[in-house]
């Protein structure tokens, strides 16, 4: 397995299986997430991240395989478990009718060694809305109040799903703030999402995952490295016929080459070399641009290379 | 920017308890829908004075009787005879205009004076009120025309309150008012935290199961003390509706017999997703018990092979012993069989309820 672990694990997940029905939702899956540690599930929606974590989290029961954290497992330990991890979901509605800091004094009065309510608003920058019904609330804020729930508990492990789908950018950079801080304060996260930005802004280390399997896993620089290719170039021509995929790899500075919907994308490692090398193919095959664009290798194109769908494919 | 490690904490007091605030998260809900506060206290409240006033005791003995005489020129023989009478109230009418106030209730009996002066009555031998009419009517017109009793008789009237429909009615609708908050109180707060995956999100917490269900029972309680108050005090206060029996043992009734509608309440939402589908159930729990049960008219009008079913019915057994304690002054122990049936549902929806119980 990896190595990057620290000292102490914060979750451990061996061979985890779970179907619905004939459907395979996990097939197989490894994760080790360190100490201190902010860990990205990255993949697209239906690649079975939200069953691996809701089995992480103790919701939903697996077929077959291990999980362990914190140093225990749910069969063990669930009380102390609960009382030691934050927890939020897709989709949760808390109740309109009540205010932010009713929500959060109950959520409070679960927990053993709570945080107090006045201190988690100002982590989720919610103090000015403390007052305020939920049904007043905008996107953002309901899904910041969401998070400050699942923090109420001072937890040592806080899973997130999807922490910022459906959210505007600027609630996004807001989120992506609130779990900045958490990390800061030296505990472990795992989240999920299918935005890359997301993932390599927010994480020390990603599996990508597809098909409930992790298909690769490491750092976002590591894992955009293993390209090969520091940037890409997609462009589209008019004379597709006289192109040839096979000769576009054959270019200098060129890795790799695909067609996706008209649009070719190549994996380049040395753009100066590259991009002149590229037009002079398409000028001695009488193939006139249409469109050209460069841009640096992300993880989207990690997950291109390494299935050949995109992360926002439906 | 940098976090202080350890954040100060404020000291816990009773109200960080957990079942403190999931009760007040039950009353904030509930006193924040003006339509629940409707339905639970001001509607019952509507239906008792609508009901009392359309049922409510007519003096005894009087009959509202249509006159039709033959020869419309000759004043009206009978109409005379008969106002004479203090039971009659006489409407003098044409044939036709006799027959229309018959068929709508506004004249219970038609009397009809042909030209020899000979006295028909029509009316409806279905309808007890046109019976009496019959009787008095007739009675006062031959009394007035002479008539000389031969036994010397008088009337002493008893309508002490106690026995008048309304006194029936408002027991029967203290039980339906229970059964209803209690089903719709405890069924559709389930469906609708499961439906916004609350249910999900709250069993994610280290929240106590027990202190969750017992959350929705003490609230409950809290909000029927109020029904009872409500209900109670109008039939008291407006109709004179009887309390013979202890309060405290009225109030133990109401009590025991909302927990076991509270029951029913989760037994219908232990698994229902959608609130059209709890909807449903409730009512397919509650329309045969407002029938069935005693509500509106004795339970003892079905027939003898029915009541062994209707008396095994918590709405039955609650209204029996609610009547029984206002009206007759029964004891706990004297209404032991009805609280044996709530007791019985109490366990069976209970154990039924929270082994069906889905958090998702």
């Amino acid at each position: 397995m990896q190595a990057a672990v620290h000292k102490s694990a914060a979750l451990v997940v061996r061979g985890l299986r779970k179907s619905y029905g004939d459907v395979v939702a996990v097939d197989g899956l490894d994760l080790d997430v360190g100490a201190q540690e902010c860990f990205g599930l990255l993949g697209p929606n239906g690649a079975g991240k939200t069953t691996t974590i809701e089995i992480c989290e103790g919701l939903v029961d697996r077929d077959s395989g291990d999980v362990e954290m914190l140093g225990r497992t749910w069969e063990q330990d669930p009380k102390a478990l609960r009382q030691r991890i934050g927890i939020s979901l897709q989709e949760t509605q808390l109740s309109d009718k009540l205010t932010v800091r009713e929500t959060l004094a109950l959520f409070r009065s679960f927990y053993e060694h709570p945080h107090d309510v006045s201190h988690v608003l100002a982590q989720v920058q919610l103090e000015e809305k403390a007052n305020a019904r939920i049904s007043t609330l905008s996107g953002g804020q309901k899904q910041r109040l969401a998070v400050a729930c699942a923090l109420i508990g001072d937890p040592e492990l806080l899973f997130l799903d999807e922490p910022t789908t459906g959210l505007d950018p600027q609630s996004r950079r807001q989120m992506w703030d609130v779990i900045d801080k958490f990390r800061a304060s030296g505990h472990s996260i795992v989240l999920t999402t299918h935005y890359m930005d997301e993932a390599e802004r927010l994480c020390d280390r990603i599996a990508i995952v597809d098909h409930g399997r992790v298909i690769a896993r490491g750092t976002p620089r590591e894992l955009i490295a293993s390209l090969g290719a520091e940037q890409m170039i997609e462009f589209a021509s008019e004379g597709t016929a006289a192109i040839d995929l096979g000769e576009l790899r054959q270019l200098e500075g060129i890795i790799d080459a695909r067609l996706d919907a008209g649009t070719y994308s190549l994996q380049a490692k040395e753009l100066h070399r590259a991009v002149p090398a590229l037009l002079a193919y398409l000028a001695s095959r009488g193939a006139p641009l249409t469109e050209l664009k460069t841009h640096s290798a992300t993880l989207e194109d990690v997950f291109v290379s390494l299935t050949g769908r995109h992360l926002r494919d439906e | 920017m940098s976090e202080t490690r350890e954040p100060r904490r404020t000291p816990r007091t009773w109200r960080d308890a957990q079942i403190v605030q999931l009760t007040l998260v039950r009353f904030r809900e509930f006193l924040r829908e003006p339509e629940a506060l409707f339905w639970v206290f001001i509607f019952p409240v509507l239906l008792t004075a609508g009901l009392g006033l359309a049922f409510r005791s007519k003096p005894v003995d009087t009959a509202t009787v249509a006159v039709v005489t033959a020869d419309i020129h000759a004043p009206p023989h009978v109409g005379e005879l008969l106002a004479r009478s203090k039971s009659v109230v006489v409407r003098a009418m044409t044939v036709d205009s006799a027959m229309e106030a018959l068929r709508t209730g506004r004249v219970a009996l038609i009397a009809i004076e042909d030209l020899g002066g000979r006295i028909s009555y029509r009316y409806d031998p279905a309808r007890d009120e046109s019976r009496t009419a019959r009787l008095i009517v007739d009675d006062a017109l031959q009394h007035a025309a002479g008539r000389v009793e031969p036994v010397a008789t008088s009337d002493d009237y008893v309508t002490a309150p106690g026995s008048r429909y309304v006194d029936f009615l408002v027991p029967g609708l203290l039980g339906m008012n229970l059964l209803g908050s209690g089903v719709w109180g405890l069924g559709f707060a389930m469906v609708d935290l499961r439906r916004k995956r609350l249910l999900k999100r709250l069993i994610a917490t280290p929240m106590s199961r027990p202190q969750f269900f017992a959350s929705f029972l003490i609230s409950r309680l809290v909000v029927l003390s109020f029904e009872v108050i409500a209900l109670v005090g109008f039939g008291v206060l407006v109709f004179h509706v009887p309390l013979r029996g202890s309060l405290w043992s009225l109030l133990f009734i109401a009590v025991f017999g909302a927990l076991s509608f509270s029951g029913l309440g989760l037994l219908v939402g232990t698994r229902a997703k959608t609130v059209e589908a709890v909807s449903g159930l409730a009512n397919a729990i509650m329309l045969p018990m407002w029938v069935l049960s005693g509500t509106f008219f004795s339970a003892s009008h079905f027939p003898d092979v029915m009541q062994p079913f209707v008396r095994a019915l918590p709405l039955t057994a609650v209204n029996d012993a609610l009547r029984a304690n206002m009206l007759q002054g029964a004891s706990l122990g004297a209404v032991m069989p009805q609280l044996g049936v709530i007791a019985f549902w109490v366990v069976a929806c209970y154990a039924v309820a929270l082994k069906l119980f889905r958090w998702r």
